[in-house]
């Protein structure tokens, strides 16, 4: 791995925040003092386009500025993708993949052209339905981004989030306990 | 005691014209420099700079209106990218001709056709013939330390030009990034107060500014104009020693990157030259002695110390994120190996096409060039001097 570090590739439709999560991802590794890069991969945007985000963290000054084409991690935030983009390339062996979708591991892993690394599945919609009332597949994915990858420490993560959310919805404070909760229990369904 | 922080380039930017708080700022949205404009919007609605921000209609109405106030005596910027620079083309010229020390904060973006928002520096490389000093940055934080170095720059007595602080759109732009950020009073002092010696708002001397010059003087207002270009680089290189000495970061015309015993090297400007510096250190791990030169100020364009910083190595690869459409390169294709001819450094130099409208410039591009140089010098393989790297199809030889 070039950065000494991990590089993370997200894939999401226009609108679902793939590009949200990878930048709340490299804020949140910033506060632990990791060298943090996260940037999205732009097109002709529109919603429910297939968009790509990619986050590098590192000890090591990050220097290159290219696409990520060989990933410790892959993060799928909505399975339809599976079917059209070939989320596994240039996946390593020895990565994972995390997937949302209701399906089991067994279930999604043979649209996975094979993948031999670890795959987990994570049912966002559910989790976020239950903890904030809607769905937004956002803190569930980064939540599982952080369990599988074990970029940072958890409970550092639970701490840090908590103070972001509280920036960020300082207008709308009644949805920081949901999703708070959704980060949680996204722990608790991977089991990790 | 500089503060530890994540931002993007256009984060970065906005930051530092906060802390610079310039008296105007007429701006026109354009990907993807969008941000600065709105993130300063932001900072002078919450209260925390006091710039008179004007919406204009276009391009060309925001630099005529960073014209008209700079001549009225106020310290003024815009923001820009793409077709947003090709509309303030005219008054590119005026803004340099006029002498007027303003600051445009370019992000790098392709020109049209076909329509595309990705970078490349076919923006900037366009104006580089307009007068303006042109500073490039391969991050985030270069984007931040130029900006706080350009209006020392460009109101310096002997300067008096405009200067474009450019950064490569999206990959720096809309990457976020660790930064160090100076604090508020030391950037206010380094960048200082501006008082400028003649301006319109300035009822004990009246002037013209910009009035009809006829052919017995045009010529000389046009040398001096040159000659003010020249000065430029002494006054680049004070600034930069002043802001090492303020700030600790060092700044040249241009990064040498394990050049000193370099045998092929690579010119490279922008974002791609730090993916650039990753190859070199991967490459030296296997023994091939490599280097970068990362090419920071284009205008004026060092031509006598790129030769001389060039002149131990068997091999350049020349990288131009522009075409020129002249059958033989971009810019620097032309200019770097004019430079080396006048300084009499015989050495084999292949210019390469990258990146263009956003294509990807990875590390194994660039592994890729270092080892086609090794191939030109030991094995004597013949390559086109202009060539196309990154292309989907194989370039036609």
């Amino acid at each position: 791995m070039r950065t000494n570090g991990i590089e993370i590739r997200w894939h999401g439709r226009g609108g679902q925040g793939a590009k949200t999560a990878a930048l709340l991802l490299a804020d949140v590794c910033f506060k632990t003092g990791a060298n943090v890069q996260g940037f999205p991969e732009y097109g002709p945007e529109r919603m429910g386009a297939p968009i790509t985000a990619f986050n590098r963290i590192s000890k090591e000054e990050i220097r290159v500025h290219s696409n990520i084409y060989t990933p410790d991690l892959v993060v799928v935030v909505d399975e339809t993708l599976l079917s059209s983009v070939d989320v596994t390339a240039g996946l390593k062996e020895d990565g994972a993949i995390i997937i949302n979708t209701p399906k089991s591991v067994d279930e999604i892993k043979p649209l996975l052209k094979g993948y031999k690394g670890d795959v987990y599945t994570v049912d966002a919609r559910t989790i976020s339905v239950n903890a904030l009332g809607k769905y937004f597949p956002n803190s569930p994915m980064l939540a599982a981004a952080v369990a599988v990858s074990e970029v940072m420490d958890k409970e550092a993560f639970i701490t840090e989030m908590r103070t972001s959310y509280q920036h960020k919805f300082a207008k709308k404070p009644e949805v920081i306990e949901g999703n708070m909760k959704a980060l949680t229990d996204t722990f608790t369904a991977l089991g990790k | 005691m500089a503060i530890k922080d994540r931002m993007s380039g256009n984060e970065a930017v906005a930051y530092a014209i906060k802390q610079v708080n310039p008296d105007v700022m007429p701006a026109f949205p354009i990907t993807p420099s969008t941000e600065i404009p709105q993130l300063v919007s932001n900072y002078i609605a919450n209260g925390e700079m006091d710039t008179e921000f004007i919406p204009v209609e276009s391009e060309h109405s925001s630099m005529s209106a960073t014209v008209g106030a700079e001549s009225a005596g106020a310290r003024s910027l815009t923001a820009t990218s793409s077709c947003g620079l090709a509309l303030m083309w005219e008054e590119l010229l005026v803004a340099a001709s006029n002498r007027l020390p303003l600051v445009l904060a370019l992000v790098n973006r392709t020109l049209s056709g076909p329509i595309n928002i990705n970078c490349d520096h076919s923006d900037s490389m366009g104006a580089r013939d307009t007068g303006w000093i042109q500073i490039y940055a391969e991050n985030n934080q270069e984007a931040y330390d130029n900006f706080i170095q350009a209006y020392p720059i460009a109101e310096d007595p002997r300067v008096h030009l405009p200067v474009m602080v450019c950064q490569d759109g999206f990959i720096t732009s809309h990457a976020v990034q660790n930064i160090l950020l100076e604090e508020d009073d030391k950037v206010k002092e380094f960048v200082g107060e501006y008082k400028p010696e003649e301006f319109l708002l300035n009822p004990g001397k009246p002037m013209a500014v910009g009035p009809y010059s006829v052919s017995n003087y045009a010529m000389e207002a046009k040398y001096n104009q040159e000659k003010a270009m020249e000065n430029s680089g002494k006054v680049i290189l004070e600034v930069a020693e002043r802001f090492k000495k303020t700030f600790g970061r060092g700044f040249g015309f241009f990064e040498e990157y394990k050049t000193d015993d370099a045998e092929y090297i690579m010119l490279i400007m922008g974002s791609a030259a730090g993916t650039a510096k990753q190859a070199v250190d991967d490459l030296r791990a296997k023994g091939m002695k490599v280097g970068v030169l990362k090419l920071r100020v284009f205008r004026p364009f060092p031509a006598d110390e790129i030769a001389k910083a060039l002149s131990g190595c068997k091999a350049v690869a020349i990288m131009d994120r522009t075409e020129s459409y002249n059958g033989h390169g971009g810019p620097l294709s032309s200019e770097v190996p004019a430079a080396l001819f006048r300084n009499k450094v015989n050495i084999e130099a292949v210019s390469y096409i990258y990146g263009l409208a956003g294509r990807d410039f990875m590390v194994e591009t660039a592994y890729e060039i270092f080892e086609e140089l090794r191939d030109v010098v030991e094995n004597g393989k013949k390559v086109k001097q202009h060539r196309y790297i990154g292309l989907r199809t194989r370039e036609e030889q």
